[in-house]
């Protein structure tokens, strides 16, 4: 989401300090002196094992769960003085299975919160029209009632309905749990789009470490009555886990996971490939490739997208540069992540071509620079845990 | 009333008299019919309106207990003790302390009523999925908002279905009321039964469970039509 940090912030900072929850009846506490900053506009993903006390501390912020002792704090003002029901309408609240409500429309369901904020029908009609929209719905959804719809849409109304009276803040309690994964990558992908329009400050639990990874800004990982273990970016988190607690949930492939996070336009790419049009003669490209010492070479078309690879031994049977060489397979968009690119890395044998955004060539990338990456970024956060114990705040 | 030798002798005789009686027993109908229709329609009031203050008082009723599991038990232990009362006996208890006529018949038809309505009112309302009364909260709804625009439209089914219940009950024990001087049918029932033997006993007894019957069969008409109408598409079964 770092792309998008142009884009206006309609959320605000909050700030959780010494937050603790004990049920009535128990030796522990739930939440034990949760302190925390999470930044205006971002993601926060908290993860941890079932019971952690994930649930329990997101919902202490729109106080679905009244704090023991310590305070709460969003946007400036102290969420503890506010009437709790004022304070959840400005609090986008989205929880799994939708829990949406089965005797109303659609459109009712999203209207509730403008309803409840007094909106007249005019605008809040119009909200509707707009929030369907923004959660990619077609208008016809409007009439429906919930279990004329499928899990999906459903996730789908319950995020528009949580958004509908634009909340700066949004909380989210494993949202997309409970549907299927492909449609729960779509869903996680429509976020990311919502979220990078919206900016809102997102409040996100889940089990799903993956999920994680792809949502947030930032991962929070707790421990049991929700003790930070780390509180980092994920690039962090994925290339030094603060302990063997963080790095059991990290789970197998790191790295790779690593590579989801970063694209290719972060690294270095190779420049040094002989290139050559299809207008020229195969005298040209020996020419050329004996200069640079290189023994194959990138035909490309006549705007510059990369046509076909050219071996110096297929130059002698070739009478124009029109038809030689292998075809190109697999290119990489400078957009794509680097786990696409060693995808297309491992097909092509060694390097893939990489694109730019109208399709031109503008590089090569190989095996060693996703390996050296994934090492520089290893080093960066090397030292993270030095000076900082959990690494809070 | 007949003793247990008397109401099978009775029941003996009644066939052969139901057999002749058949014919007569519409001429008997037609002969009475504007004392009847006016008794058929003071039945109905009568339960429907007692139907109604026991719908009002078990909803709240089960509104204020359902949280709680021992009051839920409560609730519904006593309401249900109320109807193991036999209907003669509650009637012959308020006759001293209400006399006679409408108050001990309402009353008893009350305190009948309502353990359809406070059960499934209860039942209705834990039946709500916590995870929508959750989202309602979670999304700024109050408490009072939360009950009645949720709770209640969701648990409406089970309530109306538990009113429903109670009215087909209160037909039955209305006509017994007639034994406090109360309105409705239970007076033909109880005529022919008290001049039981005597010309045209039996069909005045049997006009008036007649009576009740086809009441019964049309407001259970009625119920379907109003469930339909009360309740959301969206919650249909
Ligand atoms: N209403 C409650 N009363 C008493 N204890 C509770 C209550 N809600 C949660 N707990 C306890 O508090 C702890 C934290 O629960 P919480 O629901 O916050 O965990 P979680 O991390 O969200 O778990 P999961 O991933 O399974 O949803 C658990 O041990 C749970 O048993
Ligand atoms: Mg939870």
């Amino acid at each position: 989401m770092s792309e998008t940090t142009d884009q206006k912030i309609s959320g605000v900072e909050i700030e959780l300090a010494e937050v603790t929850k004990r049920y009535a009846g128990q030796k522990t506490p739930a939440v034990d002196g949760f302190s925390m900053t999470i930044p205006a506009g971002e993601t926060i993903v908290f993860v941890g094992p079932s019971g952690c006390g994930k649930t329990t501390t997101m919902k202490m912020i729109n106080r679905l769960i009244e704090p023991t002792s310590g305070q709460i704090t969003i946007g400036g003002e102290s969420a503890l003085k506010i009437d709790p029901d004022q304070l959840r309408r400005r609090i986008g609240y989205a929880i799994q299975q939708a829990g949406l409500f089965p005797h109303l429309t659609v459109a009712q369901n999203i209207a509730v919160v403008p309803g409840l904020l007094g909106w007249d029908k005019k605008k809040v009609r119009d909200r509707v029209v707009e929030m369907l929209d923004l959660v990619g719905l077609d208008e016809e959804f409007a009439g429906r009632f919930p279990r004329q719809l499928s899990g999906g849409q459903q996730q789908r109304v319950g995020v528009a309905r949580a958004l509908a009276a634009d909340p700066p803040v949004l909380l989210m309690d494993e949202p997309f749990g409970a549907v299927d994964p492909i449609t729960r990558g779509n869903l996680q992908d429509e976020l990311l789009r919502l979220q990078a329009e919206l900016r809102k400050t997102i409040v996100f639990v889940t089990h799903d470490f993956d999920e994680a990874v792809k949502l947030g800004d930032r991962i929070a990982v707790l421990g049991n009555q929700s003790k930070i273990l780390q509180y980092d970016t994920p690039e962090a988190i994925l290339a030094n886990p603060a302990d063997d607690t963080v790095a059991g949930f990290v789970g197998a492939g790191a790295s790779l996971k690593q590579l989801t996070l970063m694209r290719v336009r972060d690294v270095e790419l190779k420049t040094d490939l002989v290139t050559v049009s299809t207008e020229d003669t195969p005298a040209d490209v020996r020419q050329k490739l004996t200069n640079a010492r290189k023994t194959y070479a990138l035909v490309l078309d006549r705007r510059n997208r990369p046509l076909r690879w050219l071996h110096v031994r297929e130059l002698a049977s070739a009478g124009s540069l029109a038809t030689v060489g292998r075809p190109v397979g697999d290119t990489v968009s400078v957009q794509s992540t680097l786990q696409d690119a060693l995808e297309a890395i491992l097909t092509e044998g060694g390097n893939a071509a990489v694109t730019g955004g109208r399709g031109e060539y503008v590089g090569t990338i190989d095996i060693r620079t996703v390996t050296d990456t994934i090492q520089q970024v290893r080093e960066e956060h090397e030292n993270d845990h030095e000076n900082s114990a959990g690494g809070a705040g | 009333m007949p003793d247990s030798s008397g109401r099978t002798h009775g029941s003996a005789v009644a066939v052969t008299i139901a057999g002749v009686a058949i014919v007569s027993i519409w001429e008997f109908i037609g002969q009475r019919w504007n004392v009847l229709v006016p008794e058929a329609l003071l039945h109905a009031s009568a339960v429907l309106q007692c139907t109604l203050i026991a719908a009002v008082l078990g909803v709240l009723l089960g509104v204020l207990v359902y949280r709680s599991p021992a009051g839920s038990a409560i609730a519904t232990a006593l309401t249900s003790a109320i109807l193991t009362i036999p209907s003669f006996a509650l009637i012959g208890l308020l006759i001293p302390v209400l006399g006679l006529g409408v108050p001990p018949t309402v009353v008893a038809l009350v305190l009948y009523g309502l353990l359809p309505i406070v059960r499934n009112t209860i039942v209705g309302l834990d039946g709500v999925d916590p995870a929508i009364t959750d989202a309602a909260r979670g999304i700024g709804m109050g408490r009072a908002v939360v009950l009645t625009r949720v709770e209640l439209r969701l648990a409406w089914p089970a309530i109306l279905a538990g009113i429903r219940v109670s009215t087909q009950l209160l037909m039955g024990i209305a006509a017994i009321a007639a034994y406090a001087k109360g309105p409705g049918l239970g007076t033909e029932i109880f005529s022919g039964l008290v001049r039981a033997g005597s010309a045209n006993a039996t069909n005045e007894a049997l006009a008036g469970t007649l009576g009740v019957v086809v009441l019964a069969l049309v407001v259970d008409g009625i119920y379907v039509i109003i469930s339909r109408l009360t309740t959301s598409r969206g919650i249909r079964v």
